[in-house]
């Protein structure tokens, strides 16, 4: 009679331990053949992508449904092969995006060729989610031998690799202005080229935007909503700026004078009024911040030259400007003060960009590579432009187009030449969110002291142990 | 296979409903349909199998993950390493973790108990003696507001309480002020009471029906206001009721996710509810391993309430 009762609880017991036998994060199955499939007559391939027609970078998605498939598909076809390609676009915010990529990845799904942040690189190469292009492929002078890498900046390159092996092939960079609305500038009796030289110009400027009514003087991104737009965006370029960088040596910033100098600029912005501290708080404050820019309520807004190219934009931009080229400037961020940047520079900027991956666990490596240099060949990257300007991976590509846009003319000669990459440390993205969450203490009105020491314990967790983190 | 087995088969069945009080030692009579254990668990075996598969399963692997410092990329994402009880003692002192359980608390105090169990009993009481055509309205307004989708809801909420051209600041004339920001908590318990409200009010409904209007008529002749024939005629009649309605709203509301899709549990963490919380350190955090801990956490504090008000059920009972 009692069995009756046990039973099942002992069966479930039995069961459960049977299943968790099958254990966490096991790499999988070995070794695939990187020939699978390579002879296919028919095959499909999917490229992934954090853009949509119409929506987040609409060109890119555009570009990759309207040209790039249709084109491959049709080069195939000449080969004997039937391939059909499938654009899986994403508009969300990039945490978003690079949440889906991760927990696909980990079930040994999603899309053949991935766009990610080259930023994820490191992190997603240690999960095991992505394997160097040699590994995938499985021919070294293959992958090597891609006549594409020499066109391709050895810097920009540094986008796909980790631990010096190629993971994907970068697509472009870009650098970070100060833009600034000319209209506002006009009214408050400031230049039309306007060119800080010091924190302290900005926050000049500021006060005499303040004035105008209705106009929120500054916007540099804080806050732990807009993710990663508020470490690009904000602390890094500001960093930057007195004199660091994020991790010197193998050490990553801790709670230093220097990180300090860089709350206290959000602090002398956010709480004296010059910026709108609720926008930064607020789920959909980037987005909010492009459409006030776009409507002639900000007037000084860091950003990067996808601003230029995709936000404000005349037709395509998600916050429209229809006089753009007229009202729109731009400037070099500024150090702190003249000669107080990394490296004794007097203006700084931060650079980042994608790279497309392949992903390991696709049924077609060898047709994914040939998509992959197909979408990177100079006829496909200059065809992705489509007459509009965008500082592309390819130096052929580049000093072809770039000499008609003169922002991004402006950002290949004199911003590229002094910019920084952000370290391709697997721990860079819990730093990142460190980072974020002390200026979101600082907009948030906490002082600078307490944020900054809050700051030096995530840091501590993040890096791993206090010998990693430098204090002061 | 329809004939019953013999009792001498074994230990496992008794045949027929008369079961004998010497063998089976105490309790009520066993095997009363005659199954015999093989069949009986034949019978409950898929059942059985179903809530292992998706009840005890994932509560174990819960608690495996929750041992292991597990993460959704990097190193740990690969070859995670059990790491004992750390991430129980570290939620012990996580601050945000505390935050989380407090504004979990006044999120259900706030829109569960008092504001959904108070809003469905007054529509019910209210709506009982209402004309049909006006009870129809306010029950299927009510109800609407219950069946829609999450998503279309918090977007019509998003909007309602937006700071430049929400529906709020233009009836108040508050053009500016932030709401989602500035009230974040008041905001989430204004829009969860409006949200469930229709189960309390349908629970409440149906009990009041059991109310013997005989009592109701009584109270009246001997003059009782409206509160004293509340109190002590209606409520005695159903305290079980607001017992299971209690309960049921206030699981619901501590584990309900949907506070993620209007403030994301922000501004910096003004909002973020434990199942917020855990979410967050989940996949914005990527820390799979703290979360599952937390996750744990959360269904003890579930097990624990729901063994209270079992409790005080049994006990009127």
């Amino acid at each position: 009679m009692r069995s009756l009762r046990l039973f099942p609880a002992v069966a479930l017991g039995a069961t459960a331990t049977l299943l968790l036998t099958g254990c966490l994060g096991s790499s999988g199955s070995g070794e695939q053949d990187a020939n699978r499939n390579a002879d296919a007559k028919k095959v499909e391939l999917t490229i992934g992508s954090n853009s949509v027609k119409g929506g987040k970078s609409s060109a890119g998605a555009t570009f990759t449904e309207d040209v790039l498939i249709p084109k491959f598909v049709a080069d195939q076809k000449a080969k004997g092969v039937d391939v059909t390609v499938k654009f899986q676009g994403d508009g969300s915010d990039d945490e978003v995006y690079k949440q889906k990529l991760s927990l696909d990845l980990s079930n040994k799904s999603g899309p053949d060729l991935i766009q990610i942040d080259g930023i994820w690189v490191g992190e997603f190469a240690q999960a095991g989610y992505i394997k160097p292009l040699t590994d995938t492929v499985g021919d070294a002078a293959k992958v090597d031998g891609w006549d594409g890498w020499q066109q391709i900046p050895e810097s920009v390159q540094q986008l796909g690799i980790f631990e010096s092996k190629r993971y994907g092939v970068p697509g472009g960079t870009d650098g970070r202005v100060l833009y600034f609305n000319k209209k506002l500038f006009q009214q408050a009796g400031l230049p039309a080229d306007w060119q800080p030289k010091s924190w302290e110009e900005i926050l000049q400027a500021g006060q005499a935007l303040k004035k105008l009514s209705g106009v929120t003087p500054i916007q540099v991104n804080g806050g732990t909503a807009m993710g990663e737009a508020t470490t690009m965006q904000g602390v890094l370029p500001l960093l930057v700026g007195t004199g660091t960088s994020i991790n010197v040596d193998g050490k990553w910033l801790g709670d230093t004078p220097k990180l300090r100098q860089v709350l206290d600029f959000y602090h002398q912005v956010y709480g004296s009024g010059l910026g709108d501290p609720v926008l930064q708080r607020e789920a959909k404050g980037r987005d909010k911040s492009f459409a006030e820019f776009a409507a002639n309520k900000i007037g000084i807004l860091l950003e990067s030259d996808y601003f230029w190219r995709s936000v404000v934009e005349p037709k395509a931009g998600v916050a429209k400007m229809a006089d753009r080229d007229a009202a729109v400037g731009y400037a070099l961020i500024p150090a702190a003060r003249p000669g107080g940047g990394v490296k004794g520079q007097d203006f700084v900027s931060m650079s980042g960009g994608g790279a497309t991956v392949i992903n390991p666990n696709t049924k077609f490596p060898q047709q994914a590579w040939e998509l992959l240099q197909f979408m990177n060949s100079a006829a496909m990257v200059k065809e992705s432009l489509n007459g509009a300007a965008k500082i592309t991976q390819r130096t052929d590509v580049n000093t072809e187009v770039l000499a008609s846009d003169p922002m991004l003319n402006f950002v290949a000669t004199k911003v590229l030449p002094i910019t920084q990459y952000r370290p391709g440390l697997a721990e860079y993205p819990k730093i990142s969110a460190a980072l974020q969450q002390a200026t979101a203490d600082v907009v948030g009105g906490k002082s600078t002291d307490q944020a900054a020491r809050a700051y030096q314990k995530s840091v501590e967790t993040a890096a791993g142990g206090k010998d990693k983190v430098a204090g002061n | 296979m329809t004939t019953v087995s013999p009792p001498a088969a074994g230990g496992g069945s008794n045949a027929g409903p008369a079961s004998r009080p010497g063998r089976g030692g105490r309790g009520p009579a066993r095997d009363v349909a005659g199954l015999g254990v093989g069949r009986a668990l034949g019978f409950v075996a898929p059942a059985l199998l179903l809530i292992g598969a998706f009840l005890v399963f994932p509560a174990i692997w819960t608690i495996y993950i929750g041992v292991t410092n597990y993460r959704l990329t990097g190193v740990e994402a690969v070859s995670p390493s059990v790491v004992g009880l750390a991430n129980y003692t570290r939620a012990l002192n996580d601050a945000l973790f505390h935050n989380a359980l407090w504004l979990t608390m006044l999120f259900v105090l706030g829109s569960a108990i008092l504001g959904q169990n108070i809003l469905g009993f007054a529509l019910a009481w209210i709506l009982r003696r209402a004309r049909p055509a006006v009870r129809r309205t306010v029950e299927a307004l009510t109800l609407l507001a219950w069946i829609l989708p999450s998503t279309v809801v918090a977007y019509l909420w998003v909007a309602f309480f937006d700071r430049d051209t929400g529906t709020l600041n233009s009836i108040l004339g508050t053009t500016g002020t932030a709401w989602l920001i500035d009230y974040p908590m008041v905001c989430l318990i204004v829009f969860n009471t409006w949200r469930g409200t229709a189960f309390s009010m349908m629970l409440y409904s149906s009990a009041l029906q059991a109310v013997p209007p005989s009592q109701l008529e009584s109270a009246r002749m001997v003059g009782a206001s409206g509160w004293q024939t509340l109190r002590d005629v209606v409520f005695p009649h159903i305290r079980g009721h607001v017992l299971t309605n209690t309960l049921l709203i206030s699981l619901w509301t501590a584990n309900d996710f949907s506070p993620f899709l209007l403030t994301k549990g922000g501004p910096n963490h003004e909002s973020e509810t434990v199942p917020v919380y855990i979410y967050n350190v989940a996949l914005q955090g990527g820390e799979l391993g703290y979360s599952s801990a937390i996750s744990f956490l959360l269904l003890l504090a579930n097990l624990l309430v729901s063994l209270v008000y079992l409790r005080l059920l049994r006990r009127r009972a």
